[in-house]
């Protein structure tokens, strides 16, 4: 390989994935000066687990940057809002570093308006900005981004609260931006310039995806579709009209002209009665998420399902209920992702899904592999009856709304069907648990979910024993997330040096003592052990023994951030 | 007996709820008089309350002209205030409630039961029934007549008879389509058993977005499940919703679909799936009222419930209506109405401007409307006139 001039080395590593580039960095100096001075996409998996600094200085010409910050369950308010995980500081450091960045992809970050400003004017080539359950922000950020990146492609903003400023910022891109290939801001609450909106997407010939928000009406949309007939992914904005009228019928006519669309969103605000008009869609359609839109009840549902033969991934309510899942799984033989969200989380007992649509799904939809399932009940048989069917998965995440809720039939926990899952499921890479649970799931896990990268406990197991099993059992762990179940200390210190393996572990309201997370950071100086501290729960020196509400650990080159808001305490 | 406008076969209790076109309304006021007009304050225009409704079941049509003449009419163009009373007639005498149709104090804060947050619908609020009866009926999914139901018993019997999860017994169930301020739970539990032909489609867009959501089970629920029927209802989830971050939903979404569902319930009538509630004044009157349009499917519902809710301040008068009710409405009926009624009804649209109620198709008015008011005739010139034109016209 050494008689491989360098040009051509180069240009293999191009066609390894940022992993493998990992590896072949390792082989020898000259390949780890190549791989280094050739990469150009980077992936930091944890904004705090290297500095910006030590990410130039290990890669000096990226060009895109793949950044995620807060802990999962962020995501369920179980992080306090000013923890950390800012881009500013990245910002500023590849502003001075990578003037030819073009991308930057953010995930539970927060943004501010001044680093979207900053970045707007940083990076003359910069190309693609996806934000995906950021904060921070508002649309004077964005009217920034719009204006002053010249040759922006892609704008994709997902579930965000975005605040208002009533700036016009969609009017802020220039005439002379014609490069947009995908424009995403339907998670935005205001409303936009409509005629700017037009002007653009007929300005822009390589636009493919487009997701307008609810204030755009459907009689925009119709003019938007006869602009844009090329369209691959769309989304609605207010899909509310009269059926007689003459916008729905040029509505049908538009749609009917957009042969390319193969995945569609939106419908917040939607008239069931003229879904008709987009069925011509449906027919080539890979992608539906109508999980945002409770107004289409069930039986309407299944009307447009019917129509989609082709689905590969599907998100929806379970307002289709089990009758719904039935004709997905006769009709979506193509299925390949599937999540059902609760229209009402908080209503008890009436099951809108319960095992046996999952059932009827995983006797329908062979190859589905990946699944997020919220229900009200479930049964060992059914999870061993869905294992058999589909062993296929590699993300399955079942959500039991009843905390501790055991089989619903024989009263027994789930310990079995769960067990069933990761026993066929021998590619399973990500499992979020619910239900009843004992310390016996996780021996199962341990045994035998010998991929798992990701795991999601909640309100499950009797003993440290649990905890342990996974530990010792799943060797490629990467995340481990755990609430509100009885693992202590003894669990958390068994095997220290697991945690270097692992991007983090997350406890909260488990039994892990502050003692035991002293000793922890005292074993492990390349690991941050971060104590969250909401308020009053600890005095300034709290006793060894007291219990942690939530802890942190995630392994670290740079020791502990500075930016740790005065309720993180890092021991 | 005039003929149930609704195609019901009296004294056997088994209707098909049909939307009446208005030609076959019947222009009479004073056929049918079992059905009185209940006002909200429990003084019907009848001298007895609930029995009575049995007993003028039997009764001729003429026996009350005075108490028709105190009834509003609203003069709907093109429509008739149907005859209400078909409904009643297919009581089966068993299932009718003896107790008082209304409690003379309105139901506080519109909430029917102590045990529910229900989402009241606005015609009514306001129409107290005994509040004992209303523990018993958990289902707050009974919007439309949760407030009438002083005996829940008969009500979840009713219920629990029909299959489970049949559309059907929900139909009835949730959603009165004519509503009927004024009957008592008697009726109520006759229609749950009773509608089973009821339109799905109708009562889909009737009941709220969330409690339709969990309709297949209101029978259930209406059961064994106090809480689980309505969403809105916070007792027993309100322990579930302490456990922070459970389950586990990103807030966005969850704030998403409570805005969507919100909206759709809100009580300006935002337009969208479920629940369309609107304004309704009244000239003269000292509160307003509210109706969820979507519970209507023509302007002859509307009308008539409209009629029923304001009866008690009307000072209307009925000309003399000599025709049977199963006649079509003559010209000179609706003349007659016309001139004798003191009201119009008009509506408010998106553009702010005040319209005569009848004139576009129904869908394209239930989008279009913002609230609805009653207006004295005397005030409605340049609305009321298009309709005397039309009848000019027409003779």
């Amino acid at each position: 390989m050494t008689y491989f001039p360098e040009e051509v080395v180069e240009h293999m590593f191009d066609f390894l994935s940022h992993r493998d580039r990992n590896a072949v960095s390792l082989v020898c100096k000259s390949w780890y000066r190549l791989e280094r001075w050739s990469r150009q996409r980077v992936f930091v998996g944890n904004c705090y687990a290297i500095t910006p600094e030590r990410l130039i200085a290990r890669f000096p010409r990226i060009k895109a940057l793949t950044l995620k910050g807060k802990p999962h369950f962020a995501d369920f308010n179980l992080v306090p809002h000013d923890w950390g995980g800012f881009v500013h500081p990245w910002i500023e450091a590849m502003a001075k570093s990578y003037p030819g960045l073009e991308e930057l992809r953010l995930k539970r970050i927060v943004v501010s308006d001044e680093s979207l400003e900053l970045l707007s004017r940083s990076f003359p080539n910069f190309k693609s900005l996806v934000l995906v359950s950021c904060e921070g922000f508002t649309t004077d950020g964005l009217a920034a981004i719009a204006a002053n990146c010249r040759v922006l492609k892609e704008l994709d903003l997902q579930e965000i609260d975005v605040e208002d400023r009533r700036g016009q910022w969609l009017s802020c891109f220039p005439d002379s931006c014609t490069t947009l290939v995908s424009l995403n801001f339907s998670c935005l609450k205001g409303e936009v310039n409509l005629g700017a909106l037009e002007r653009l997407v007929a300005r822009s010939p390589n636009l493919k995806n487009l997701r307008l928000n609810r204030t755009v009406p459907l009689e925009n949309l119709c003019k938007i579709l006869s602009r844009a007939p090329q369209l691959v992914d769309l989304g609605t904005g207010s899909y509310v009209q009269e059926p007689n009228s003459e916008h729905y019928m040029k509505l049908t006519s538009a749609v009917l002209n957009c042969k390319s669309v193969r995945s569609l969103s939106g419908f917040l605000d939607v008239a069931p009665r003229c879904l008709p008009a987009i069925y011509p869609i449906c027919l080539n359609l890979t992608s539906l998420n109508l999980s945002y839109s409770p107004g289409i009840q069930g039986n309407e549902l299944i009307k447009l399902i019917h129509h989609c033969r082709k689905l590969q991934r599907l998100w929806i309510l379970d307002c289709i209920g089990d009758k719904g899942l039935g004709v997905v799984a006769s009709t979506c033989k193509e299925l390949q992702e599937l999540r059902v969200f609760p229209s009402d989380p908080y209503g008890g007992g009436s099951a809108a899904v319960t095992e046996e649509g999952l059932v009827a799904i995983s006797m329908g939809c062979r190859n589905l592999h990946s699944l997020l399932y919220f229900c009200h009940q479930m049964s060992n048989a059914a999870l061993i009856t869905v294992a058999k069917n589909c062993p296929n998965f590699t993300r399955f995440r079942l959500c039991i709304l009843d905390p501790q809720k055991p089989d619903h039939v024989t009263l027994q926990p789930l310990d079995e069907g769960f067990g069933a899952i990761v026993q066929s499921c021998k590619g399973l890479r990500r499992l979020s648990l619910s239900g009843l649970l004992t310390d016996q799931v996780f021996l199962y896990i341990g045994m035998y979910a010998e991929r798992l990268e990701m795991l999601s406990i909640a309100f499950a197991g009797d003993s440290d024993k649990g905890m342990l099993y996974v530990l010792n059992g799943c060797k490629y762990l990467r995340k481990l997330e755990i609430r509100d179940s009885p693992f202590g200390d003894v669990a958390l210190l068994t095997d220290v040096g697991k945690y270097e393996t692992m991007r983090s572990l997350w406890m909260s309201s488990c039994d892990v003592t502050f003692g035991g997370c002293k000793a922890l950071a005292q074993k492990m100086p390349r690991l941050n052990v971060e104590i969250i501290n909401e308020k009053d729960q600890m005095e300034e020196n709290p006793d060894d023994r007291q219990k942690v509400e939530k802890v942190y650990v995630y392994r670290t080159l740079d020791g502990p951030r500075r930016d740790a808001p005065d309720f993180v305490w890092t021991l | 007996m005039s003929p149930p406008l609704l195609g019901v076969v009296e004294g056997q209790g088994n209707v098909s709820l049909v939307a009446l076109p208005p030609a076959s309304a019947d222009g009479s006021c004073q056929n049918n008089s079992e059905l009185k007009e209940r006002n909200y304050m429990g003084l019907s225009n009848c001298s007895s309350v609930d029995s009575s409704a049995i007993s003028s079941l039997s009764e001729g049509k003429n026996s009350s002209l005075n108490l028709k003449a105190t009834e509003l009419r609203l003069g709907l163009p093109g429509s008739q205030s149907p005859q209400r009373d078909p409904e009643l007639s297919l009581l089966s005498p068993g299932k009718l409630d003896e107790k008082p149709l209304f409690s003379l104090l309105p139901l506080k804060g519109g909430t029917q039961s102590s045990s529910q947050k229900v989402a009241v619908l606005g015609n009514k609020r306001g129409f107290s029934v005994a509040m004992d009866g209303f523990s018993e009926i958990k289902s707050a999914t009974f919007n439309e007549g949760n407030w009438m139901f002083p005996a829940a018993g008969s009500d979840s019997e009713t219920a629990h008879s029909a299959p489970q999860g049949k559309f059907s017994v929900n139909s009835g169930v949730n959603v009165m389509l004519s509503p009927r301020p004024s009957l008592n739970s008697g009726v109520k539990s006759v229609s749950v058993k009773e509608h089973s032909g009821a339109q799905p489609g109708m009562l889909k867009e009737a009941t709220p977005v969330k409690v339709l959501q969990e309709s297949p089970h209101t029978a259930n629920e209406n059961s064994h499940n106090p809480s689980a029927a309505a969403k809105n209802n916070s007792s027993a989830p309100a322990a579930k919703a302490e456990v922070v971050g459970w389950p586990p939903i990103r807030s966005f979404r969850k704030n998403t679909l409570a805005t969507t569902s919100k909206n759709n319930d809100e009580v300006d009538g935002k337009p969208g799936p479920g629940a369309l509630f609107v304004k309704v004044s009244m000239d003269g009157a000292p509160y307003l009222r509210k109706v969820d349009l979507r519970t209507y499917s023509a302007y002859q519902e509307l009308s008539s419930a409209l009629e029923k809710m304001f009866s008690c301040f009307t000072i209307g008068q009925c000309g003399s209506h000599g025709d049977p009710g199963r006649e079509m409405l003559s010209e000179s009926n609706l003349r007659d109405l016309l001139h004798g009624s003191e009201y119009v009804l008009t509506y408010e649209d998106k553009d702010g401007d005040w319209m005569l109620v009848g004139d576009v198709p129904w869908e394209m008015f239930i989008d279009s409307c913002k609230r609805l008011r009653i207006m004295k005739s005397s005030d409605a010139i340049g609305l009321a006139p298009r309709a005397m034109e039309k009848c000019r016209n027409r003779n």
